[in-house]
């Protein structure tokens, strides 16, 4: 009988953590190119479009601006949860409760403030009042947590089906544009509660420039800030926090209001910016695949930023399969699952010792 | 040297972790029906090497054998079909089953409860092992405990005995007991492995010692030849040097004063303090004894901040109230705190040294400048504390895990000490400590209450305490004695107190374990 024996490794480059994500994209290519030959396509021109299309041409990098920014929202919040202990999976509900909120405040000042100097105001209260709803839907797994132990990875994942329902209630039910046909959606929201556009005939919103700007922010704060110290050291070790006088529970709160303010503003950026109004589905998972995205940047702002262009690289690149190739929508699915395991897979290589022992002396 | 094949050997025994090498080329030789001590300091390789003859693990290198036969341990469950048992240093019991049902357990036979507490009250009587088996574990003392593990493993028959730091969690009495237990043990026959840091121990009750230093075997001898400082020279490699301990001139000002802090624990198997007072004076060193798992670890959270009293006036620091007050406030305060646990409490692991420096220090050591920290400031303070306490390191900011036990232990103690703190906390300052960092700890320690600095002190180890401490109290069952003068005061009475005796409530505890 041979045994896997897992030995924690003492001394771990920092080079090593910086080359850990490259490999396992490195390795999801190769493992794509596989999958694709084995599904009569030719690999070459099947990566092609996946992960080169995507960056070919203007219009492709400004549809890549708009999906990367959500998930670089998301991941820079989850990341803040992760590095202190705290596993917030429901950033996909967060991110549609802010949607919800947001668009409440558009749909309550529908045609009331268009004109009026107050037009300008609509905006940013979407925003607002979107990261106070996606804030306080995520304190709920956070105070179940901290008042009852109760896990937060389970509590937070399925808030998000109560929050896909709520929304798909309202669009059916009271939300539902009376002269829209029936169909299950709100009105067309008005301009000024649409995100600002970069360019007049481009797609590119106001929202990936405030997406890099939290992304500076968070880099300075985790690099910086007694705050971003007392994430990690919380995350670390709890007990030599309590020691360092840090309050753990607090400290959840923060960091999950924090997740949930951020996914609930990438929520009403997606709505406003690029839909224009509530749909029974607004998001293609971005709440989750964020945790990826968290991972592969190394749970570090700056980093999250980039395994946020590549994940958005793969979105597009399945859209365009879908067309060029026939390829159904799981592939990119597939591609993502396969980049996570990968990423946790050069982790485990790279913490861990791993070899086989033999015990074939063992009886037993 | 005997004729007879020795009953256990080990040779040329190597243990590798990466690239420490807890054991190098260590011989061992265990003949039959003697008292063989192995002697060394904490680190030293014993555990390693204790766990290789018990198949729990592999060598890198080197054999075993038994009666002069190679043998190959896989597994304990193999070691315990030659005939070896083994006691650990911390036991392996569930709490809530009884003692008869934790026996059945871990015998490898298909025997039913009631068989197993026949056989036990019946082995237990012959060996002068008091147990009843159908208590349950919870309700034990930590000496009851150790007579469960040892009785397990008598009712095995094993022919070599392995007992792992067996007194280091028993009060003096209770020590004599195990005393007269192993005597009858050997006259059946059966040999003993016993290993211990505790020289006068070793002296009294083994007929040979192998010592050990850095994973390699320095001597075997005889320790009834040997005196005290002859085998503390081989175990340490030098001479140690016990601190220097003037008398107190005149204690100074009261600067911690503790009245009537009664707290529950917030861990269920914890124990809760009940109406504990005491007060520390500017000079003075106050030690607080007792065996652990007896309110020190809650009381030291109490003192600390990390928990909060009740009542704002039950803890009172120089003379303001402080009971609700957090650490940081306490440290403000002039307070300064060394948790028992050096990874994980005391530091976090995977943090440097000036992060590590920067969680105990960012309320107080001006490391922080509108919410952002000084990464200077604190390296500087790394570097401050590194050359004052003699700290050993490689590179220039090392995580806290990389630093050997010595060397980060004089780190944490070094950061709070050289705040010139007005008063000290500390749990346990050299558990697990070579001698030179202890003698240098304990001496830091001395010198900053000579300072006018109130020092606490909470320690399992007796010797420590009779070395540094003014005054000693000691804590049972979250209850505290009052302090008494270290210099007027004998082992055998701190003894007593340990197993309770003379407490209120536990004094029938103590008698009832005494019969």
């Amino acid at each position: 009988m041979i045994r896997i024996a897992l030995e924690k490794r003492e001394d771990t480059s920092p080079w090593m953590s910086l080359l850990s994500p490259l490999v396992a994209v490195a390795l999801t290519l190769v493992s794509g190119a596989v999958m694709f030959a084995a599904m009569g396509i030719d690999p070459l021109k099947g990566l092609g479009v996946y992960f080169l299309s995507p960056v070919s041409d203007g219009w492709a990098l400004q549809e890549l601006a708009v999906k990367a920014t959500p998930l670089v929202l998301i991941s820079v919040g989850l990341s803040l949860c992760y590095l202190s202990n705290n596993w917030n999976i429901g950033a996909e509900g967060q991110f549609v409760t802010g949607a919800i909120c947001g668009s409440w405040v558009a749909l309550a000042s529908h045609g009331a403030v268009s004109g009026t100097p107050y037009a300008h105001l609509v905006f940013p209260v979407m925003m607002l009042a979107a990261m106070v709803g996606g804030a306080a839907f995520a304190l709920i797994p956070a105070v179940l947590k901290t008042r009852f132990s109760a896990s937060e990875i389970l509590t937070s994942l399925m808030l998000v089906y109560v929050a896909e329902l709520l929304l798909d209630w309202l669009v059916r039910g009271p939300w539902r544009d009376p002269k829209g046909f029936n169909f299950p959606q709100t009105v067309m929201f008005g301009p000024e509660a649409q995100a600002f556009r970069l360019m007049a005939d481009g797609r590119v919103n106001i929202g990936s420039v405030i997406a890099i700007i939290v992304v500076v922010m968070a880099g300075v704060l985790m690099a910086r800030s007694l705050k971003g110290f007392e994430i990690r050291l919380v995350g670390e070790a709890p007990r030599a926090a309590r020691f360092a006088g840090f309050d753990d529970k607090r400290l959840t709160w923060a960091v999950f209001a924090i997740s949930g303010a951020l996914a609930g503003l990438a929520g009403i950026i997606e709505v406003s910016g690029t839909m224009g109004q509530l749909q029974p589905s607004i998001s293609p998972g971005y709440g989750f695949t964020a945790i990826i995205v968290a991972f592969l940047g190394r749970l570090n702002p700056v980093g999250c930023l980039i395994a946020g262009i590549f994940l958005a690289i793969t979105f597009i690149g399945g859209e365009n399969a879908q067309i060029a190739l026939r390829l159904p929508l799981d592939v990119t699915r597939v591609f993502q699952g396969m980049l996570l395991f990968y990423v946790l897979a050069c982790d485990a290589v790279l913490n861990w010792r791993i070899s086989l022992v033999s015990a074939k002396g063992a009886s037993a | 040297m005997t004729s007879l094949p020795h009953l256990m050997s080990a040779t040329g025994i190597t243990k590798r972790f990466g690239a420490l090498v807890a054991n190098d080329h260590v011989d061992l030789d265990i003949a039959p029906g003697e008292i063989h001590a192995l002697l060394g300091e904490n680190g030293a390789g014993k555990s390693t090497l204790v766990k290789i003859l018990y198949g729990l693990l592999q060598p890198s290198e080197g054999t075993l054998a038994w009666r002069g036969a190679p043998v190959m341990l896989r597994s304990p469950w193999q070691a315990r079909q030659l005939g070896i048992g083994m006691v650990f240093q911390h036991f392996s019991l569930f709490e809530a089953l009884t003692v008869a049902e934790n026996v059945a357990l871990a015998l490898d036979g298909h025997e039913s409860v009631q068989a197993v507490a026949a056989r036990l009250a019946q082995v237990s009587s012959a060996y002068g092992l008091p147990l009843d088996p159908a208590r349950e574990v919870w309700r034990l003392s930590v000496g009851e405990r150790q007579r469960i593990e040892i009785v397990r493993c008598l009712m095995q028959s094993p022919k070599l005995l392995i007992l792992d730091e067996p007194t280091s969690v028993l009060t003096p009495q209770e020590t004599e007991g195990l005393f007269a237990t192993l005597a009858r043990i050997r006259a059946e026959g059966c040999s003993i492995l016993y290993i211990s840091h505790k020289l006068e121990e070793v002296r009294r009750i083994c007929e040979r010692a192998t010592i050990l230093r850095h994973g390699k075997v320095i001597a075997t001898c005889d320790p009834r030849h040997e005196s005290a400082a002859s085998l503390a020279q081989m175990m340490v490699g030098s001479k140690v040097v016990p601190a220097r301990h003037d008398p107190i001139k005149m204690a100074g000002p009261l600067r911690l004063k503790v009245t009537d802090l009664s707290l529950a624990s917030q861990d269920p198997h914890g124990t809760s303090l009940k109406a504990i007072s005491l007060d520390v004076r500017a000079g003075e060193v106050l030690g607080i004894a007792g065996v652990a798992g007896n309110g020190q670890d809650e009381l030291f959270a109490a003192l600390s901040g990390e928990v909060l009293a009740r009542n704002a006036a039950t803890i009172t620091v120089d003379g303001v109230p402080a009971g609700h007050s957090g650490i940081n406030l306490r440290r403000r305060m002039g307070g300064a705190f060394v948790p028992e646990e050096r990874l994980g409490h005391a530091a976090a692991p995977r943090l440097t040294l000036s992060e590590n420096a920067l969680a105990a220090g960012h309320a107080t050591n001006g490391f922080v400048r509108h919410g952002f920290v000084d990464k200077g400031a604190t390296l500087g303070w790394v570097s401050q504390v590194v050359k004052a306490f003699d700290v050993r390191k490689g590179p220039v900011d090392p995580e806290a895990r990389a630093l050997s036990g010595g060397n980060l232990q004089k780190f944490v103690v070094g950061r709070e000490i050289l705040r010139k703190p007005g008063l000290l906390v500390v749990s346990q300052p050299t558990w697990g400590v070579d001698a030179g960092a202890a003698s240098l700890i304990r001496q830091a320690l001395i010198d900053l209450a000579r300072g006018g600095t109130a020092v606490l002190v909470i320690s399992q180890d007796l010797d420590e305490l009779f070395e540094i401490a003014d005054r000693i109290a000691v804590i049972f069952h979250g209850e505290l004695s009052p302090a008494q003068e270290a210099g007027s005061l004998k082992r055998e009475a701190v003894g007593l107190l340990m197993g309770g005796t003379g407490f209120g409530k536990g004094a029938d505890v103590g008698a009832e374990r005494a019969a």
